[in-house]
């Protein structure tokens, strides 16, 4: 019993910390991606913006304070283990942690209930929040991914229901779309998602997940590989840039899933990331022992 | 392109100054105010009620930012980059007409009623890096009233702020019926069938 409740409380705090690193520090690779734009940066907005964007990076890490006031819908993506000790439960101990890590960091309140207004908690009054994808895995550890996004990049997601014969060609075209209609709202540079297949639901997921790859890491495939390089440069030739100004990348990377689709459907997902691209993972073991890192797998 | 310092509020020779991408750095007094305070700011106006801040000299700034409280339980600002402007698109024109506010600040641009206010009234759009929290926070030297907080709660309340060389805000909207965005955008929607050129030969690679 005791030891159950140690583990209890080392993953609460575990995912207290993952959080506070989702908030505060933004991956290496991503920082070193802004770095990158800037060295490439040609007018005075666009160097003025991507610098701003290194600097207040900088800042938060240095002072572990939220990089962006918008601290996002919380959400867990959680790899269980069949021999870890808790499963169920695992929800409760994270919906404690999320209470905790709003005060604690602190995140914003962004839970608000359409009828009873914003329980300040990050929780809300009617379950689903923090949101939860959840999979089990052989062996006995818990993976964990914490993930902040920002509700501005969530708002320029799109999927679309395409025609089949449109094929590969048409759901490309419609991640391009996405981009250039999504012009400066969602703070680009972007990370760019793109689920193509499954269903409605399902590639909207493929393409939310896609953006929890190593910036650079391509597909296994490597025809997919290409088409991921090839949306990033199309991407990058529209005169979009840092917030917009018309200059500079637009995209950090471009990352594509793929699924078996209906015969009838060509689901495509199309989840972009700000600049702000901000994650943290954990691998507890069921001795309570855990490591932090950058990326699972 | 320029990059310029100014006091606020600016004067009605500095709006007409300003051009689309210029640069320029604010000090003095903004206050924040996102969907809820615009609406509310207008239910009060029309109801004839006296607001508590006048927003003709102050610069309103798009923004839900985290604040909290020292030790000597004084507000300050942990983080507080600009929100989405469009979301005000529905309210800036009337509320540009009915207050005189002459310095929007936010992010990602605004639309054409926006534009024509802005034309019309005299007052321009400056951009600040979405998501630089922190750096907007270290800009802020003091936060000088709070209002409506019991009612909107911390991120959509009206924080009126002290800020020093807050910045740099990229003129998106100028007085003379220029919107940068909205011109790029044109831009970027006509380099759409290049970009898919790119796409179909890579489709044709893998093939």
């Amino acid at each position: 019993m005791s030891e159950q409740v140690s583990l209890e409380k080392v993953i609460e705090d575990v995912a207290v910390e993952l959080l506070r690193i989702s908030a505060t520090n933004l991956p290496t690779d991503v920082f070193n991606a802004m770095k990158d734009i800037k060295s490439r940066a040609k007018t005075d907005s666009s160097l003025l913006q991507i610098t701003n964007i290194i600097d207040d990076a900088t800042l938060a890490r240095d002072e572990s304070k939220p990089m962006c006031q918008d601290t996002g819908i919380v959400s867990f993506v959680l790899k269980i283990g069949d021999d870890f000790p808790l499963k169920s439960k695992l929800k409760d101990i994270l919906i404690a942690a999320t209470r905790r890590a709003t005060k604690e960091i602190p995140l914003r309140p962004n839970t608000v209930d359409l009828f009873l207004g914003n329980p300040g908690d990050n929780v809300g009054y009617r379950g689903h929040i923090p949101y939860f994808y959840i999979d089990i895995i052989p062996g006995d550890k818990l993976k964990i991914t914490a993930m902040t996004k920002g509700g501005g990049s969530s708002n320029i997601a799109k999927l679309g229901m395409l025609k089949p014969g449109l094929g590969l060609d048409g759901a490309l075209k419609f991640a391009i779309d996405a981009v250039a209609e999504a012009g400066p709202a969602g703070c680009p540079p972007y990370r760019v998602g793109i689920g193509i297949g499954g269903g409605e639901d399902m590639c909207m997921n493929f393409a939310k997940k896609a953006l929890l790859r190593p910036i650079g890491k391509r597909h296994e495939d490597p025809k997919v590989a290409i088409l991921e390089e090839a949306v990033m440069e199309a991407c990058n030739i529209l005169p979009i840039g840092p917030m917009g100004v018309g200059d500079g990348d637009t995209v950090i990377d471009v990352n594509i899933n793929l699924a078996a689709r209906h015969p009838a459907s060509l689901p495509v997902g199309i989840v972009m990331s700000c600049w702000a691209l901000r994650h943290g993972s954990a691998i507890i073991s069921r001795d309570g022992t855990f490591e932090y890192k950058d990326y699972l797998e | 392109m320029a990059i310029y310092k100014f006091t606020l509020p600016l004067t009605d020779e500095q709006v007409k100054s300003l051009k689309v991408g210029d640069n320029i750095y604010v000090t003095g007094k903004i206050v924040t105010a996102r969907d809820d305070a615009h609406k509310h700011a207008l239910a009060m106006y029309n109801k004839g009620e006296t607001l508590p801040v006048d927003f003709k000299t102050l610069g309103i700034y798009h923004a839900g930012p985290i604040m909290a409280k020292n030790e000597n339980d004084e507000w300050y600002m942990v983080a507080g980059g600009p929100t989405t402007s469009n979301r005000m698109e529905i309210f800036q024109d009337t509320f540009i007409e009915a207050f005189g506010s002459n310095l929007i600040i936010g992010k990602g641009g605004m639309g054409a009623r926006t534009t024509a206010a802005m034309h019309k009234f005299g007052a321009v759009y400056g951009m600040f890096t979405g998501g630089a929290a922190l750096l907007a926070a270290n800009q802020v030297k003091e936060v000088v009233e709070v209002h409506w907080f019991d009612i909107l709660g911390m991120p959509e309340c009206l924080w009126v702020l002290q800020v020093e060389e807050f910045g740099p805000l990229m003129i998106g909207i100028d007085a003379h019926g220029n919107n940068f965005f909205t011109e790029n955008e044109k831009i970027t929607m006509a380099k759409k069938p290049e970009a898919y050129k790119i796409v179909e030969q890579a489709l044709e690679a893998v093939k």
